[in-house]
């Protein structure tokens, strides 16, 4: 007898066990109290972090979510793509074996069911963190259905009334929908059921190219999809440094992916089961068959059926809600978090936006999120992340800007590493060493901006990192460079001039 | 053609220039259509017309003159020629015309100076031709009529070009525009070689862009420290000489050099510096690269099919603006790049050159510097990839730059121009000549 269990049924246990943690079958909404402290629409990082916390500290908090703990992101969103991008890195390092010294294993052929069971796995196992029981044993009164104000000061969910001293909106983005013609007719996949694929498209479209477009479109690609990406504009990354988004566009061009900027999709067709994609570039007009259409083109808020106006919470359908920089919305009693309000839609910015809610809802605190330097990161490989103000942002306010750049090149421990694509760039105020930013194009540019971040939140200088010592060999070694660099330029002629005469006494 | 191999390396440095700067201008002679003063883009048979080499053309015009290689009537006329043509050439939005709005289509039909290949009405390239033409009229000054009439034409051809169009709404200027869709999607992002076509466009007297323009454009700079050396960046070479060609930055400054304390001709020297840095360092292991093999810039590449090369996976460009320290780099450099950062860095660039020369004297083919030359790529015996033929983008900017270096003609030819002087004014350059 076999005890071994198939791909498919290893998935549906997965997928039963994180349905266990992330939306019980058998859950009983409890009664309310008199009056919530606070309560909490939708359950998400931001949602999750605030009400655990502040039951934590003692306050009365009722938890609204209408489908499933953990929010798009841990369900559709980083933890299902960051472990398909782990192994599509694993196949990407076996075709390249012989550039590390290493023999190319014979016969490369990607399971991808077991791609996605590894996927369902790891959800499954994370989902225990962001479970309901977690959040109930915790002392928070979690509800399940949809949340809508009934009053100012009042949530109802599936006839029960809430009424709340404070309230979060945290209920999160869905994804854009196009507006191509036969896009609709011909389907399409979106971050919320390209996990769900059984198979490998062998030819997939990528529509879009920002984080998500970029970092599946190269997943795809090294698991086996002839992929093209098509992005409406003249780079990848929107608004990042344009260096970063011209070294991904080379890292995906030599992965095979078809690349084509400032294209627009303009038409859909089927022919029998296949996509016909019409594109235009300027005057030049082309087609693509495909046999998958991924839409990765932004998202749109949350803010229908919760009756904000209702609320006398303000919102505009594409932005979301409108808040200040303490994130209190037009009812100042209401706050709202995270992608319904956010421009930049990453977890860890609802993680520190859940903190700043905290502490200003309950505690009359005055905390600014535009204080915060928050990084962000692009797991593409290499990975492209950034924190602070970029150059051009800083150029619009006025504020004199200069770049200490280190090529990954130069940074032996990214050499014996064979990762020595990319950089790093430190901008300081000019004539100064105070850090208003950075960007990091490297293999692991997501672990390496944390130092740069720390050193803004506690104002730590370029000359300071200069002093920190890293250890040998390291690829964080490029950050101690960069701030090396900066004491060189310290060290012009009349200072030079200065030590010489000096050491030669 | 016959090939000529002499031995360059026991000439003097000014010798060598001259040789490398005459044979240079031999392009223009070689690749001109007398009729109408068109240039050919390349050497190649059936190469089509590029207006900005029509206008290094005309701004070598003078220097044939002045070293004495033709004479001042022969340049009058070429220059007549091709002044003649753009004046009487058709501007329509007919897709087959020559221009439209003053502006003309990068790429044009050597015979009939129609548009061809269906390429955009480009911005920067009707600049340079703009330069050409302004060169001209600054430098045939004389009482003759063919040289008035050049003087008169280049003004009208000037004053009719409607700079404000091209604003297309926006603040900074659009890249080009097309019968067939209109404006091209991208405008001019962080420093490149546009310098010369905003101030042409604030200068003007009929259809000036307003000064706030320049200043959205230099708003997407970006002032780096890289390798020890702090600069303006823009990676691949030719954007550190082609403004350069016409205008003399040094110690003049605009408000973004002010606060950096530095000018763009330094700036320049700065990328060159960097340029023979990235090459010493050398981070992809490319054949040949060292302190004296540099010069990525917009140039000819291999076009090859990826293939492994000293155990390590190679791809290769075609035509590519190549750039330090972001690539693209292929191990393709840009002979004729090295040698036109000449009169920013000298010493450096001569050595170059004369490494070129010693190492590779297969690349140097009568005395001209090819578009491409990769040493990495070697197939049938040979010892690296040459390209076909020559470009007169190439062959126009060592002209300048040696001429330039020698005896800074073009720069104090282009002092003299009011469009010159009144545009850099309006972006609020100060100090030095100005």
């Amino acid at each position: 007898m076999c005890n071994e269990r198939s791909s498919s049924e290893l998935s549906n246990d997965y997928d039963r066990r994180e349905l266990l943690n992330v939306h019980p079958p058998d859950w009983k909404n409890p009664e309310p109290v008199d009056r919530y402290t606070m309560v909490v629409i939708g359950a998400g990082p931001a949602g999750l972090m605030t009400a655990l916390n502040a039951a934590k500290l003692g306050a009365k908090v009722a938890i609204v979510e209408r489908d499933r703990f953990g929010g798009a992101c841990f369900n559709v969103g980083c933890i299902p793509s960051k472990a398909i991008i782990r192994t599509s890195r694993v196949y990407a390092e076996m075709r390249n074996a012989d550039s590390f010294g290493a023999q190319v294993p014979t016969g490369i052929s990607v399971d991808f069911p077991a791609v996605m069971e590894r996927m369902r796995r790891i959800r499954a196992r994370i989902s225990r963190r962001v479970s309901a029981r977690r959040l109930s044993y915790a002392g928070v009164d979690v509800y399940f259905g949809e949340g809508r104000f009934a009053a100012p000061d009042a949530v109802e969910v599936e006839g029960k009334r809430l009424r709340f001293k404070r309230a979060l909106v945290a209920s999160g983005a869905r994804p854009q929908l196009p507006s191509i013609p036969g896009i609709a007719e011909a389907g399409y996949l979106t971050n919320e059921n390209v996990f769900d694929l059984a198979e490998c498209p062998p030819r997939l479209l990528v529509l879009g190219g920002g984080p998500l477009g970029c970092e599946l479109a190269q997943a795809f690609c090294r698991l086996g999809s002839q992929v093209s990406i098509v992005q409406n504009d003249p780079m990848f990354l929107g608004n990042e440094e344009r260096d970063a988004a011209q070294i991904l566009s080379g890292a995906l061009a030599r992965d095979g992916i078809g690349i084509h900027l400032n294209t627009e999709a303009v038409n859909v067709r089927m022919d029998q089961n296949q996509k016909i994609v019409d594109l235009v570039s300027d005057d030049y007009k082309f087609s693509l068959t495909v046999d998958a259409i991924l839409v990765g083109i932004g998202s749109a808020p949350n803010v229908e059926r919760m009756n904000l106006e209702g609320a006398g919470v303000k919102y505009d359908k594409d932005a979301g809600i409108m808040t200040n920089d303490y994130l209190q919305t037009s009812n100042p009693h209401i706050y709202a978090a995270g992608d319904v309000c956010s421009e930049k839609k990453f977890p860890h910015i609802e993680a520190a936006a859940a903190d700043l809610v905290l502490h200003n809802a309950l505690f009359w605190g005055r905390e600014k999120l535009s204080a915060l330097a928050i990084p962000w990161c692009t797991y593409t490989d290499p990975e492209i992340a950034h924190v602070g103000l970029y150059v051009k942002e800083a150029r619009t306010k006025g504020i004199p800007i200069k770049t200490f750049t280190v090529m990954m090149s130069d940074v032996d421990r990214a050499v014996t590493d064979g990762e020595d694509e990319g950089f790093v760039k430190i901008h300081v105020r000019e004539g100064t060493d105070e850090i208003l930013g950075a960007t990091v194009a490297a293999s692991h540019a997501g672990e390496m901006i944390s130092e740069i971040s720390l050193a803004m939140n506690a104002k730590i200088s370029l000359s300071a990192l200069a002093r920190v010592n890293h250890p040998y060999p390291t690829q964080a070694q490029a950050i101690k460079m960069a701030a090396d660099a900066y004491l060189n330029t310290l060290r012009r002629p009349t200072r030079k001039w200065l030590q010489k005469q000096w050491l030669s006494r | 053609m016959k090939e000529i191999k002499i031995n360059l390396l026991p000439l003097s440095d000014d010798d060598l220039l001259d040789s490398l700067e005459r044979a240079a201008f031999g392009y223009f002679l070689s690749h001109c259509n007398p009729a109408n003063g068109l240039v050919s883009d390349r050497s190649v048979p059936g190469s089509a017309c590029s207006i900005a080499v029509v206008g290094f053309a005309l701004s070598s015009y003078p220097v044939a003159v002045e070293r004495g290689w033709i004479t001042r009537d022969a340049a009058a006329q070429r220059a007549l020629a091709a002044l003649r043509f753009f004046s009487n050439s058709s501007q329509s939005e007919a897709p087959d015309a020559t221009g439209y709005k003053g502006f003309y289509y990068h790429f044009l039909e050597m015979q009939s100076g129609r548009r061809v290949w269906q390429c955009e009405l480009s911005l920067i390239d009707t600049a340079l031709l703009l330069a050409g033409m302004l060169t001209a009229a600054a430098y045939f000054t004389g009482n003759a009529q063919s040289e008035a009439e050049i003087r008169q034409l280049a003004e009208t051809l000037y004053l009719r070009v409607d700079w404000q169009w091209a604003l297309n709404g926006k603040p900074t200027l659009s890249q080009g525009w097309k019968p067939e869709c209109g404006f091209l999607h991208y405008g001019w992002e962080g420093y490149s070689e546009a310098s010369i076509l905003y101030v042409l466009a604030m200068a003007s007297p009929t259809h000036p862009i307003p000064a706030n323009s320049f200043s959205a454009w230099t708003g997407t700079y970006q002032w780096e420290n890289l390798y020890g050396h702090d600069f303006l960046y823009a990676g691949p070479l030719f954007v550190h000489q082609f403004s350069h060609a016409w205008i003399d930055f040094r110690r003049i400054q605009d408000a973004f050099m002010r606060e950096k304390r530095s000018d763009y001709f330094e700036n320049s020297r700065q990328a060159v510096h960097i340029q023979r840095e990235y090459a010493l360092r050398n981070p992809h292991g490319f054949r040949g690269y060292g302190e004296n093999f540099w010069g990525l810039s917009a140039g000819d590449g291999p076009s090859h099919q990826p293939v492994s090369i000293d155990g390590r996976n190679r791809r290769f460009f075609a035509y590519t603006a190549r750039g330090v320290p972001y690539g693209p780099d292929d191990g393709t450099i840009a002979p004729a790049a090295a040698l036109a950062s000449i009169a920013f860095a000298p010493e450096i660039a001569l050595a170059a050159i004369r490494h070129f020369i010693d190492r590779y004297p297969e690349i140097v083919n009568e005395f001209r510097l090819p578009s491409g030359f990769n040493p990495t790529l070697i197939e049938n015996g040979s010892r690296g990839w040459i390209s076909e033929g020559y470009l007169g983008l190439d062959q126009g900017i060592v002209v300048l730059m040696i001429e330039n270096y020698r005896s800074e003609l073009i720069w104090k030819l282009m002092r003299q121009c009011p469009y010159i002087g009144n545009g850099l004014r309006g972006a609020d350059f100060r100090g030095g000549w100005l």
